[in-house]
């Protein structure tokens, strides 16, 4: 199934999760004074107080927190069922992204995902699968 | 001597409350006002306070009704203290602002309201989906190419406490049943037919597992309170309502240890709960952080509904909540509350004359809880 998905508004704090796609890397905000990993985006690290945030490469995997089966036509160009999914991201606890699951026929808690991209308009669009 | 001391609730009212009324949401406004003005023997002259959430704006069509200076201008108010907003801790946080002001010595009466227009709002618009991407929140964009809803959020969170606690579908649906149970006994609720088990898991899938009737319903309505200095005159302390304690802080745990911490009364002295209930997992979560069921154990608790219903030990909801009464966002259950401490309760009063209620507003980092006492 291909979706027309809506396409987000970015600003320049989230200009770099959305682009990262087009080179193939799934891109988190992180700290360059302490390491911590953003997400969302901020300009100051609350673990170190820095404000040397860059955007860095993942491992583009993770484990699904939680997931659910849309069943409503929310957006046009997305036809129901889809399954919608937060996962965490190996590179820290807690590191969560709101994602969609595609190809897969099964899913759980605590699944093990990796990253793909799907592009719609300007932007590539995380979506991850087993 | 603590604030919630100092102030009690002297007068409540409400508006008609209803689906796709097509009423004007200040006259709505107007009408819960002045109901909760004469409610509390005072006139519009009386009040020079008002306190409201989240005030005149906000994001989606319908979500607000009236702010502070429209309630000014219509009443025609002398307002020494005023404030609204949408950053309060929860929509109670509007009735802890009015608590602060008469403490302080800033106000004496404190007129406190919120009015909702959603689902007259909804029917304009062509459906929720349309108000839906309209939304300008920043935070709705993460979701907006996954073709996210407010509903996915309430979906992920139920179907992580599903997956975490062994909580059941069959569990969830007591929390519908008893709701809709409680609402036949309260002529303003919207919902009242009865519902089943088997009602709640034929429904249609929202997103699973979230179910039609884990989510409150849209209505237009408004609901406002009095809040008093408690040694100001005209106070008919024989029906005015106490505030025990509040819990402000941040998170529904933290929230509700907050509270807990303000008083002598433990989670056994509660004889009433209303749990803010959007979805029905934030009532799940309400009911935890406030101690009243033990963590991850809510579904064996709610298990036949026995204990969550009117004649049980731990009734909730009693008004049929935002689930079957219509989402009043906080205030139908500051309302519903006041009802029952006051034993106004008609057919859907909890026996034995309640004396200690809770009442939680707000979900995730906006959260805000009250105990209340008569």
């Amino acid at each position: 199934v291909t979706f027309d998905r809506p396409v987000p508004a970015t600003t320049d704090r989230t200009e770099g999760f959305w682009k990262g796609g087009e080179h193939g890397e799934l891109r988190i905000a992180r700290c360059q004074t302490c390491g911590w990993w953003l997400h969302p985006p901020l300009p100051l690290c609350r673990q170190c107080l820095g404000r040397d945030i860059q955007w860095e490469k993942t491992s583009g995997r993770g484990t699904v927190w939680s997931f659910t089966i849309n069943r409503y036509k929310w957006a046009a160009g997305m036809e129901p069922p889809y399954v919608i999914a937060e996962v965490e991201l190996d590179e820290q606890d807690g590191l969560r992204v709101l994602t969609s699951l595609v190809d897969c026929d099964e899913v759980e808690v605590g699944m093990k995902v990796g990253v793909r991209f799907e592009r719609t308009g300007d932007v590539w669009v995380p979506v991850f699968a087993p | 001597v603590k604030p919630e001391s100092q102030a009690l609730i002297t007068g409540v009212g409400w508006s008609t409350i209803g689906r796709r009324l097509h009423l004007d949401p200040q006259l709505l406004t107007a009408d819960a006002c002045l109901a909760a003005i004469a409610d509390a023997g005072l006139t519009p002259q009386d009040i020079d306070g008002v306190s409201t959430y989240p005030g005149a704006f906000w994001s989606s069509p319908g979500i607000t009704g009236a702010g502070v200076d429209d309630v000014r201008a219509l009443l025609g108010l002398k307002l020494r203290w005023h404030t609204g907003g949408g950053e309060l801790p929860g929509q109670l946080g509007s009735l802890v602002n009015a608590v602060l002001a008469v403490a302080t010595g800033l106000a004496t009466h404190v007129l406190c309201f919120r009015t909702v227009w959603e689902s007259t709002a909804q029917d304009r618009a062509g459906g929720r989906s349309s108000v839906m991407a309209g939304s300008v929140k920043e935070v709705m964009q993460w979701g907006k190419p996954h073709g996210a809803s407010y509903s996915t959020y309430g979906a992920l969170a139920m179907q992580r406490y599903m997956s975490v606690s062994g909580a059941t579908r069959e569990q969830f649906a007591q929390l519908a049943v008893v709701s809709r149970a409680n609402a036949a006994g309260n002529p303003d609720a919207v919902y009242r037919a009865p519902l089943t088990v088997d009602d709640y898991l034929g429904s249609r899938m929202i997103s699973d597992p979230l179910c039609l009737y884990d989510c409150d319903v849209p209505v237009d309505g408004s609901v406002a309170v009095v809040v008093s200095r408690a040694d100001a005159t005209m106070v008919d302390s024989s029906r005015a309502i106490g505030i025990e304690a509040m819990g402000t802080a941040s998170g529904y745990e933290a929230s509700g240890d907050m509270m807990w911490s303000r008083t002598d009364l433990s989670p056994g002295d509660v004889d009433v709960a209303e749990i803010y209930d959007g979805f029905s997992i934030q009532a799940v979560r309400w009911l935890e952080a406030t101690r009243l069921t033990p963590r991850n154990e809510t579904g064996a608790f709610i298990e036949d509904g026995h204990r969550i219903s009117l004649a049980g030990e731990l009734p909730i909801s009693t008004g049929g909540g935002q689930l079957s009464a219509g989402r009043l966002h906080g205030y139908g259950a500051l309302l519903e509350a006041c009802i029952q401490l006051r034993g106004d309760g008609g057919a859907r009063q909890v026996p034995g004359a309640p004396e200690v209620a809770l009442v939680t507003s707000g979900a995730e980092t906006f959260t805000s809880c009250l105990l209340l006492t008569r």
